[in-house]
Protein backbone atom coordinates (compact mmCIF):
# COMPACT_ATOMS: atom_id res chain seq x y z
CA UNK A 1 0.00 0.00 0.00
CA UNK A 2 1.18 3.65 -1.04
CA UNK A 3 1.62 6.51 1.93
CA UNK A 4 -1.06 8.38 0.09
CA UNK A 5 -4.51 7.20 1.45
CA UNK A 6 -2.67 7.06 5.24
CA UNK A 7 -1.37 10.82 4.62
CA UNK A 8 -3.93 12.59 2.54
CA UNK A 9 -3.24 14.63 -0.56
CA UNK A 10 -2.16 18.28 0.41
CA UNK A 11 -5.68 20.49 1.00
CA UNK A 12 -7.28 20.51 -1.99
CA UNK A 13 -9.22 23.32 -4.05
CA UNK A 14 -12.26 23.67 -2.82
CA UNK A 15 -14.56 20.55 -3.84
CA UNK A 16 -18.10 21.02 -5.40
CA UNK A 17 -21.02 20.26 -3.02
CA UNK A 18 -21.93 17.10 -2.46
CA UNK A 19 -25.29 15.96 -3.97
CA UNK A 20 -26.83 13.40 -2.44
CA UNK A 21 -26.28 11.98 1.16
CA UNK A 22 -26.60 8.28 2.93
CA UNK A 23 -27.93 8.53 6.54
CA UNK A 24 -27.33 4.96 8.18
CA UNK A 25 -29.96 5.56 10.59
CA UNK A 26 -28.96 2.73 12.59
CA UNK A 27 -27.29 -0.51 11.96
CA UNK A 28 -30.47 -2.75 13.46
CA UNK A 29 -32.28 -4.46 10.86
CA UNK A 30 -34.67 -7.30 11.77
CA UNK A 31 -33.37 -9.17 8.35
CA UNK A 32 -30.00 -11.15 8.40
CA UNK A 33 -29.44 -10.85 4.41
CA UNK A 34 -26.45 -12.90 3.59
CA UNK A 35 -24.97 -10.16 1.54
CA UNK A 36 -25.58 -7.03 4.03
CA UNK A 37 -23.74 -4.44 2.63
CA UNK A 38 -23.26 -2.85 6.34
CA UNK A 39 -19.95 -2.47 7.50
CA UNK A 40 -18.61 -6.11 9.50
CA UNK A 41 -18.80 -4.00 12.77
CA UNK A 42 -21.89 -2.62 12.99
CA UNK A 43 -22.46 -0.11 15.93
CA UNK A 44 -24.63 -0.79 18.43
CA UNK A 45 -28.36 1.18 19.57
CA UNK A 46 -26.53 3.08 22.61
CA UNK A 47 -23.86 4.77 20.12
CA UNK A 48 -26.49 6.25 17.76
CA UNK A 49 -27.05 9.93 17.33
CA UNK A 50 -30.11 11.12 19.21
CA UNK A 51 -33.27 12.91 16.79
CA UNK A 52 -31.77 15.84 18.06
CA UNK A 53 -28.25 15.30 16.68
CA UNK A 54 -30.20 13.81 13.58
CA UNK A 55 -32.02 17.10 13.02
CA UNK A 56 -29.12 19.46 12.67
CA UNK A 57 -26.93 17.35 10.43
CA UNK A 58 -29.71 17.16 7.87
CA UNK A 59 -29.65 21.10 8.63
CA UNK A 60 -26.07 20.99 7.62
CA UNK A 61 -26.42 18.83 4.80
CA UNK A 62 -28.84 21.12 3.24
CA UNK A 63 -26.35 24.28 4.18
CA UNK A 64 -23.59 22.23 2.57
CA UNK A 65 -25.74 21.41 -0.53
CA UNK A 66 -26.90 18.28 -0.47
CA UNK A 67 -30.23 17.29 -2.61
CA UNK A 68 -30.99 14.15 -2.10
CA UNK A 69 -30.91 12.43 1.65
CA UNK A 70 -31.65 8.95 1.83
CA UNK A 71 -32.79 7.76 5.11
CA UNK A 72 -31.42 4.22 5.26
CA UNK A 73 -29.93 1.38 7.72
CA UNK A 74 -30.01 -1.19 8.87
CA UNK A 75 -33.89 -0.88 9.02
CA UNK A 76 -34.59 2.91 9.55
CA UNK A 77 -38.25 1.60 10.60
CA UNK A 78 -36.40 0.18 13.60
CA UNK A 79 -36.11 3.73 14.54
CA UNK A 80 -39.13 5.00 16.87
CA UNK A 81 -38.32 8.84 15.93
CA UNK A 82 -38.04 8.28 12.19
CA UNK A 83 -41.17 10.15 11.44
CA UNK A 84 -39.38 13.05 13.66
CA UNK A 85 -36.37 12.80 11.69
CA UNK A 86 -38.16 13.01 8.52
CA UNK A 87 -39.36 15.68 9.29
CA UNK A 88 -36.60 17.58 10.01
CA UNK A 89 -35.43 16.67 6.67
CA UNK A 90 -38.65 17.69 4.92
CA UNK A 91 -37.94 21.14 6.87
CA UNK A 92 -34.78 21.28 5.96
CA UNK A 93 -35.58 21.48 2.02
CA UNK A 94 -33.86 18.03 1.27
CA UNK A 95 -35.29 15.61 -0.98
CA UNK A 96 -36.36 12.61 1.26
CA UNK A 97 -36.31 9.27 0.17
CA UNK A 98 -36.90 6.43 2.51
CA UNK A 99 -34.76 3.34 1.38
CA UNK A 100 -36.38 -0.10 3.43
CA UNK A 101 -37.08 -3.50 3.85
CA UNK A 102 -40.46 -2.83 4.99
CA UNK A 103 -40.66 -4.73 8.47
CA UNK A 104 -41.50 -2.29 11.06
CA UNK A 105 -43.68 0.33 9.13
CA UNK A 106 -47.80 0.00 9.07
CA UNK A 107 -50.11 2.38 7.31
CA UNK A 108 -50.22 4.28 10.06
CA UNK A 109 -46.57 5.14 10.25
CA UNK A 110 -46.68 4.84 5.94
CA UNK A 111 -49.43 7.63 6.74
CA UNK A 112 -46.94 9.56 9.19
CA UNK A 113 -44.36 9.75 6.73
CA UNK A 114 -45.96 11.00 3.92
CA UNK A 115 -47.70 14.21 6.21
CA UNK A 116 -43.83 14.85 7.44
CA UNK A 117 -43.07 15.59 3.71
CA UNK A 118 -40.97 12.05 2.98
CA UNK A 119 -40.65 12.30 -0.82
CA UNK A 120 -40.24 9.16 -2.08
CA UNK A 121 -40.09 5.15 -0.98
CA UNK A 122 -37.40 2.76 -1.97
CA UNK A 123 -38.52 -1.19 -0.87
CA UNK A 124 -35.95 -3.94 -1.50
CA UNK A 125 -37.03 -7.10 -2.47
CA UNK A 126 -35.03 -10.30 -2.08
CA UNK A 127 -36.83 -12.82 -4.59
CA UNK A 128 -39.81 -11.98 -6.72
CA UNK A 129 -42.41 -15.01 -4.36
CA UNK A 130 -42.17 -15.21 -0.54
CA UNK A 131 -40.47 -18.60 -0.46
CA UNK A 132 -37.12 -17.13 -1.85
CA UNK A 133 -37.43 -14.00 -0.45
CA UNK A 134 -37.78 -14.58 2.81
CA UNK A 135 -35.15 -17.42 2.51
CA UNK A 136 -32.35 -14.85 1.85
CA UNK A 137 -33.86 -12.40 3.87
CA UNK A 138 -33.89 -14.89 7.06
CA UNK A 139 -37.18 -13.27 8.01
CA UNK A 140 -40.44 -15.28 7.60
CA UNK A 141 -43.68 -13.27 6.25
CA UNK A 142 -41.33 -10.17 4.91
CA UNK A 143 -42.39 -10.47 1.73
CA UNK A 144 -45.73 -10.72 2.52
CA UNK A 145 -44.86 -7.24 4.35
CA UNK A 146 -43.68 -5.54 1.45
CA UNK A 147 -46.39 -6.56 -0.37
CA UNK A 148 -48.72 -3.91 2.15
CA UNK A 149 -46.20 -1.67 2.59
CA UNK A 150 -45.96 -1.35 -0.96
CA UNK A 151 -49.89 -1.07 -0.97
CA UNK A 152 -49.91 1.67 1.76
CA UNK A 153 -46.60 3.85 -0.41
CA UNK A 154 -49.43 4.11 -3.14
CA UNK A 155 -52.25 4.77 -0.83
CA UNK A 156 -50.69 8.03 0.45
CA UNK A 157 -49.41 9.10 -2.79
CA UNK A 158 -46.07 8.28 -2.44
CA UNK A 159 -43.60 7.56 -5.29
CA UNK A 160 -42.56 3.54 -5.33
CA UNK A 161 -39.03 2.01 -6.27
CA UNK A 162 -38.34 -1.52 -5.65
CA UNK A 163 -34.99 -2.42 -4.97
CA UNK A 164 -34.39 -6.05 -5.99
CA UNK A 165 -30.76 -7.36 -5.17
CA UNK A 166 -30.02 -10.48 -7.59
CA UNK A 167 -27.09 -12.86 -7.17
CA UNK A 168 -27.28 -16.34 -8.39
CA UNK A 169 -30.24 -17.88 -6.72
CA UNK A 170 -32.76 -14.95 -8.38
CA UNK A 171 -30.78 -13.70 -11.09
CA UNK A 172 -32.70 -16.03 -13.83
CA UNK A 173 -35.73 -14.77 -12.40
CA UNK A 174 -35.29 -11.19 -13.50
CA UNK A 175 -38.57 -10.96 -15.47
CA UNK A 176 -40.53 -11.97 -12.38
CA UNK A 177 -39.11 -9.23 -10.79
CA UNK A 178 -39.91 -6.54 -13.32
CA UNK A 179 -43.64 -8.08 -13.05
CA UNK A 180 -44.05 -8.08 -9.48
CA UNK A 181 -42.80 -4.11 -10.13
CA UNK A 182 -45.22 -3.38 -12.29
CA UNK A 183 -47.96 -5.22 -10.57
CA UNK A 184 -47.32 -3.93 -7.13
CA UNK A 185 -47.35 -0.15 -9.19
CA UNK A 186 -43.82 1.07 -8.92
CA UNK A 187 -42.84 4.06 -11.10
CA UNK A 188 -38.76 2.52 -10.77
CA UNK A 189 -36.96 -1.14 -10.58
CA UNK A 190 -33.42 -1.16 -9.45
CA UNK A 191 -31.75 -4.74 -10.39
CA UNK A 192 -28.71 -4.53 -8.03
CA UNK A 193 -26.05 -7.49 -8.75
CA UNK A 194 -24.95 -7.95 -5.18
CA UNK A 195 -21.22 -6.28 -4.43
CA UNK A 196 -19.19 -8.60 -2.88
CA UNK A 197 -17.75 -6.52 -0.11
CA UNK A 198 -17.50 -7.02 3.74
CA UNK A 199 -20.23 -9.26 4.91
CA UNK A 200 -20.75 -11.04 1.27
CA UNK A 201 -17.98 -12.35 0.88
CA UNK A 202 -18.72 -14.58 3.12
CA UNK A 203 -20.97 -15.64 0.45
CA UNK A 204 -19.34 -15.66 -2.17
CA UNK A 205 -19.43 -19.45 -2.96
CA UNK A 206 -23.40 -19.25 -2.48
CA UNK A 207 -24.23 -16.49 -4.12
CA UNK A 208 -21.61 -15.52 -7.09
CA UNK A 209 -23.34 -15.32 -10.36
CA UNK A 210 -22.12 -17.26 -13.20
CA UNK A 211 -21.26 -15.43 -16.31
CA UNK A 212 -24.40 -16.74 -18.30
CA UNK A 213 -26.71 -15.36 -15.80
CA UNK A 214 -25.26 -12.16 -16.18
CA UNK A 215 -25.20 -11.94 -19.82
CA UNK A 216 -28.83 -13.49 -19.84
CA UNK A 217 -29.91 -10.95 -16.95
CA UNK A 218 -28.52 -8.30 -18.97
CA UNK A 219 -30.76 -9.04 -22.35
CA UNK A 220 -33.99 -9.14 -20.10
CA UNK A 221 -33.48 -6.03 -18.84
CA UNK A 222 -32.36 -4.04 -21.95
CA UNK A 223 -35.76 -5.68 -23.51
CA UNK A 224 -37.87 -5.00 -20.75
CA UNK A 225 -37.32 -1.13 -20.56
CA UNK A 226 -38.05 -1.19 -23.96
CA UNK A 227 -41.52 -2.87 -23.67
CA UNK A 228 -41.85 -0.32 -20.16
CA UNK A 229 -41.03 2.68 -22.21
CA UNK A 230 -43.27 5.16 -19.65
CA UNK A 231 -44.85 2.66 -17.43
CA UNK A 232 -41.05 1.52 -15.52
CA UNK A 233 -37.93 2.73 -15.04
CA UNK A 234 -34.90 0.04 -14.76
CA UNK A 235 -31.61 0.91 -13.56
CA UNK A 236 -29.03 -1.81 -13.98
CA UNK A 237 -25.85 -2.43 -12.02
CA UNK A 238 -24.53 -5.52 -13.47
CA UNK A 239 -21.95 -8.22 -11.53
CA UNK A 240 -18.58 -5.99 -12.03
CA UNK A 241 -16.53 -8.90 -11.89
CA UNK A 242 -18.12 -10.08 -15.33
CA UNK A 243 -17.68 -6.27 -16.60
CA UNK A 244 -15.37 -4.60 -18.83
CA UNK A 245 -14.49 -1.74 -16.90
CA UNK A 246 -15.06 -0.70 -13.16
CA UNK A 247 -18.10 1.64 -12.52
CA UNK A 248 -17.34 4.89 -11.08
CA UNK A 249 -17.97 4.21 -7.57
CA UNK A 250 -19.73 7.06 -5.68
CA UNK A 251 -19.71 8.93 -8.90
CA UNK A 252 -15.84 9.75 -7.69
CA UNK A 253 -14.36 9.27 -4.07
CA UNK A 254 -15.64 12.55 -2.18
CA UNK A 255 -17.21 14.73 -5.20
CA UNK A 256 -20.88 13.67 -5.31
CA UNK A 257 -21.92 12.27 -2.05
CA UNK A 258 -21.33 11.35 1.33
CA UNK A 259 -22.29 8.79 4.00
CA UNK A 260 -22.92 9.27 7.77
CA UNK A 261 -22.96 6.17 10.08
CA UNK A 262 -25.27 6.00 12.71
CA UNK A 263 -23.11 7.28 15.38
CA UNK A 264 -22.05 10.05 13.03
CA UNK A 265 -18.82 9.10 11.76
CA UNK A 266 -19.02 10.35 8.16
CA UNK A 267 -17.73 8.43 4.98
CA UNK A 268 -17.00 9.09 1.52
CA UNK A 269 -18.70 5.76 0.90
CA UNK A 270 -20.18 3.01 3.16
CA UNK A 271 -17.23 0.82 3.01
CA UNK A 272 -14.75 2.95 3.36
CA UNK A 273 -13.61 1.68 7.30
CA UNK A 274 -12.05 -0.95 5.29
CA UNK A 275 -9.58 0.83 3.87
CA UNK A 276 -6.80 0.84 6.89
CA UNK A 277 -4.64 4.36 7.64
CA UNK A 278 -7.18 6.65 6.91
CA UNK A 279 -9.01 8.62 9.84
CA UNK A 280 -12.66 9.55 9.63
CA UNK A 281 -14.77 12.20 11.44
CA UNK A 282 -17.65 12.52 13.23
CA UNK A 283 -20.26 15.05 13.36
CA UNK A 284 -21.57 16.69 15.48
CA UNK A 285 -17.95 17.42 17.02
CA UNK A 286 -16.83 18.31 13.87
CA UNK A 287 -19.19 20.68 10.95
CA UNK A 288 -20.03 18.33 8.30
CA UNK A 289 -18.99 21.11 5.53
CA UNK A 290 -15.51 21.09 7.32
CA UNK A 291 -14.60 17.30 7.62
CA UNK A 292 -16.05 17.44 3.68
CA UNK A 293 -14.03 19.85 2.54
CA UNK A 294 -10.82 19.13 4.52
CA UNK A 295 -10.80 16.16 6.01
CA UNK A 296 -7.49 13.65 4.92
CA UNK A 297 -9.79 10.78 4.25
CA UNK A 298 -12.25 13.16 1.69
CA UNK A 299 -9.18 14.10 -0.20
CA UNK A 300 -7.62 11.05 -0.08
CA UNK A 301 -8.36 10.32 -3.54
CA UNK A 302 -10.31 13.28 -4.90
CA UNK A 303 -8.83 14.06 -8.53
CA UNK A 304 -6.38 11.98 -10.01
CA UNK A 305 -2.67 12.93 -7.80
CA UNK A 306 -3.07 9.60 -6.58
CA UNK A 307 -3.84 7.35 -9.15
CA UNK A 308 -0.41 4.64 -10.49
CA UNK A 309 -0.62 3.13 -13.70
CA UNK A 310 -2.39 2.32 -15.52
CA UNK A 311 -5.11 4.70 -14.19
CA UNK A 312 -3.14 7.92 -14.11
CA UNK A 313 -2.41 7.95 -18.24
CA UNK A 314 -5.64 6.15 -19.22
CA UNK A 315 -8.09 7.60 -21.85
CA UNK A 316 -11.00 6.08 -19.12
CA UNK A 317 -10.21 8.26 -16.09
CA UNK A 318 -12.21 10.82 -16.18
CA UNK A 319 -15.34 8.34 -16.44
CA UNK A 320 -14.69 6.08 -13.95
CA UNK A 321 -12.11 7.09 -12.00
CA UNK A 322 -10.32 4.19 -11.08
CA UNK A 323 -13.02 2.66 -10.13
CA UNK A 324 -14.02 1.64 -6.23
CA UNK A 325 -11.31 2.14 -3.64
CA UNK A 326 -12.24 0.06 -1.15
CA UNK A 327 -12.52 -2.97 -3.91
CA UNK A 328 -9.08 -2.20 -4.61
CA UNK A 329 -8.12 -2.26 -1.33
CA UNK A 330 -10.12 -5.78 -0.62
CA UNK A 331 -8.60 -7.36 -3.86
CA UNK A 332 -5.15 -5.60 -4.39
CA UNK A 333 -4.16 -4.96 -0.99
CA UNK A 334 -3.96 -0.69 -1.72
CA UNK A 335 -6.53 1.66 -2.50
CA UNK A 336 -4.52 3.63 -4.88
CA UNK A 337 -4.64 0.66 -7.49
CA UNK A 338 -6.57 0.01 -10.13
CA UNK A 339 -9.70 -1.92 -9.41
CA UNK A 340 -9.27 -5.16 -10.35
CA UNK A 341 -12.56 -5.15 -12.12
CA UNK A 342 -11.14 -3.34 -15.00
CA UNK A 343 -9.86 -5.35 -17.62
CA UNK A 344 -6.23 -3.56 -17.26
CA UNK A 345 -5.78 -4.43 -13.90
CA UNK A 346 -2.92 -7.16 -13.83
CA UNK A 347 -5.22 -8.25 -11.57
CA UNK A 348 -7.92 -8.82 -13.73
CA UNK A 349 -7.52 -12.71 -15.19
CA UNK A 350 -6.98 -13.79 -11.56
CA UNK A 351 -10.30 -11.23 -10.63
CA UNK A 352 -12.62 -13.74 -13.26
CA UNK A 353 -11.07 -16.91 -12.81
CA UNK A 354 -11.73 -16.99 -9.02
CA UNK A 355 -15.58 -15.36 -10.31
CA UNK A 356 -16.27 -17.92 -12.34
CA UNK A 357 -14.85 -20.83 -10.04
CA UNK A 358 -17.29 -19.57 -7.34
CA UNK A 359 -20.20 -19.25 -9.19
CA UNK A 360 -19.49 -22.70 -9.83
CA UNK A 361 -19.36 -24.21 -5.92
CA UNK A 362 -22.05 -25.13 -3.67
CA UNK A 363 -21.26 -22.74 -0.72
CA UNK A 364 -24.28 -22.19 1.96
CA UNK A 365 -25.82 -18.98 3.25
CA UNK A 366 -23.75 -17.55 6.04
CA UNK A 367 -26.59 -15.00 7.51
CA UNK A 368 -26.10 -11.84 8.97
CA UNK A 369 -26.82 -11.47 12.48
CA UNK A 370 -27.93 -8.17 14.09
CA UNK A 371 -26.42 -6.18 16.07
CA UNK A 372 -26.56 -5.65 20.39
CA UNK B 1 -43.64 7.33 -38.24
CA UNK B 2 -41.62 10.19 -37.31
CA UNK B 3 -40.56 11.16 -34.35
CA UNK B 4 -42.57 14.34 -34.62
CA UNK B 5 -45.61 12.44 -34.85
CA UNK B 6 -44.57 10.08 -32.20
CA UNK B 7 -44.22 13.55 -29.59
CA UNK B 8 -47.64 14.53 -30.63
CA UNK B 9 -49.22 11.36 -29.54
CA UNK B 10 -48.10 11.22 -26.20
CA UNK B 11 -48.92 15.13 -25.72
CA UNK B 12 -51.43 16.20 -27.69
CA UNK B 13 -52.51 20.06 -27.98
CA UNK B 14 -55.29 19.32 -25.21
CA UNK B 15 -53.76 17.47 -23.17
CA UNK B 16 -53.35 18.83 -19.31
CA UNK B 17 -49.23 18.24 -18.77
CA UNK B 18 -47.94 17.83 -14.72
CA UNK B 19 -45.16 16.61 -12.27
CA UNK B 20 -45.81 13.28 -10.75
CA UNK B 21 -46.54 13.31 -7.34
CA UNK B 22 -42.68 13.45 -5.31
CA UNK B 23 -41.33 15.40 -8.36
CA UNK B 24 -40.99 18.86 -7.98
CA UNK B 25 -38.83 21.68 -8.42
CA UNK B 26 -36.01 23.43 -5.86
CA UNK B 27 -34.16 26.48 -5.87
CA UNK B 28 -30.57 25.13 -4.90
CA UNK B 29 -29.35 28.77 -3.11
CA UNK B 30 -25.70 26.81 -2.59
CA UNK B 31 -25.27 26.52 -6.60
CA UNK B 32 -27.60 29.36 -7.43
CA UNK B 33 -29.86 27.33 -9.91
CA UNK B 34 -33.13 25.30 -10.28
CA UNK B 35 -32.98 21.33 -10.13
CA UNK B 36 -35.50 19.13 -10.75
CA UNK B 37 -35.56 16.68 -8.06
CA UNK B 38 -37.15 13.26 -8.65
CA UNK B 39 -36.49 9.25 -6.83
CA UNK B 40 -33.01 8.67 -7.28
CA UNK B 41 -32.56 12.14 -9.52
CA UNK B 42 -31.21 15.67 -9.18
CA UNK B 43 -31.48 17.09 -13.17
CA UNK B 44 -30.20 20.43 -13.25
CA UNK B 45 -32.93 23.17 -15.20
CA UNK B 46 -32.27 25.60 -17.55
CA UNK B 47 -34.38 28.99 -18.23
CA UNK B 48 -36.89 27.27 -20.45
CA UNK B 49 -36.90 24.02 -18.50
CA UNK B 50 -37.88 25.95 -15.22
CA UNK B 51 -40.59 27.88 -17.32
CA UNK B 52 -42.22 25.08 -18.74
CA UNK B 53 -42.60 23.09 -15.85
CA UNK B 54 -43.88 26.58 -13.71
CA UNK B 55 -46.80 26.07 -16.61
CA UNK B 56 -47.27 22.75 -16.00
CA UNK B 57 -49.99 22.47 -13.46
CA UNK B 58 -52.46 19.93 -14.91
CA UNK B 59 -55.02 22.38 -15.22
CA UNK B 60 -53.49 24.08 -18.36
CA UNK B 61 -53.64 22.68 -21.87
CA UNK B 62 -50.45 21.98 -23.67
CA UNK B 63 -51.37 24.52 -26.63
CA UNK B 64 -52.07 26.97 -23.79
CA UNK B 65 -48.89 26.53 -21.96
CA UNK B 66 -47.14 26.87 -25.53
CA UNK B 67 -49.49 30.53 -26.20
CA UNK B 68 -47.86 31.97 -23.12
CA UNK B 69 -44.68 30.54 -23.07
CA UNK B 70 -44.51 32.17 -26.92
CA UNK B 71 -46.21 35.63 -25.66
CA UNK B 72 -43.75 35.55 -22.99
CA UNK B 73 -40.42 35.11 -24.67
CA UNK B 74 -41.77 36.46 -28.15
CA UNK B 75 -40.45 33.69 -30.00
CA UNK B 76 -42.06 31.92 -32.30
CA UNK B 77 -44.89 29.48 -31.49
CA UNK B 78 -43.87 26.24 -33.43
CA UNK B 79 -40.03 26.42 -31.72
CA UNK B 80 -41.30 26.77 -28.43
CA UNK B 81 -44.15 23.74 -28.93
CA UNK B 82 -41.00 21.91 -30.35
CA UNK B 83 -38.58 22.60 -27.22
CA UNK B 84 -41.52 21.80 -24.55
CA UNK B 85 -42.65 18.70 -26.41
CA UNK B 86 -39.57 17.25 -26.46
CA UNK B 87 -38.97 18.28 -22.97
CA UNK B 88 -42.07 17.31 -21.47
CA UNK B 89 -42.02 14.05 -23.55
CA UNK B 90 -38.34 13.09 -21.70
CA UNK B 91 -40.07 13.45 -18.21
CA UNK B 92 -42.96 11.37 -19.40
CA UNK B 93 -40.93 8.37 -20.38
CA UNK B 94 -39.08 9.02 -17.06
CA UNK B 95 -41.73 8.60 -15.32
CA UNK B 96 -41.60 11.86 -13.63
CA UNK B 97 -44.27 13.71 -15.34
CA UNK B 98 -48.01 13.09 -17.19
CA UNK B 99 -49.87 13.82 -19.74
CA UNK B 100 -53.87 14.29 -18.07
CA UNK B 101 -56.13 13.58 -20.79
Amino acid sequence: MTDTAAQGTPPHDTPAPPMAMLAELTHRCPLACPYCSNPLELIGRKAELGTAQWAGVLRQAAELGVLQLHLSGGEPAARRDLEDITAAASGAGLYTNLITSGVGLTCARVRALAAAGLDHVQLSVQGPDAASADEIGGYRGGFARKLEVALWVGEAGLPLTLNAVMHRRNLDRVDQMIALACELGARRLEVACVQFHGWATLNRGALMPTRAQAARASAAVKAARERLKGVLVIDFVPPDHYARYPKACMGGWGSTGLNVMPDGTVLPCHAAMTIPGLVFERVPERALAEIWRHSAAFNAFRGEAWMQEPCRSCERRHLDRGGCRCQAMALAGDPAATDPTCVKSPLNARLRAAAEADSEAAGTLTYRPAPA
Amino acid sequence: MSAETSLAETIPDAARPALLGGVRTHWDKVRGRWFLLAPERAIALDEIGRAILAEADGARSFAEIVDRLAARYDAPRARIAGDARAFLAALIERRMAEARR
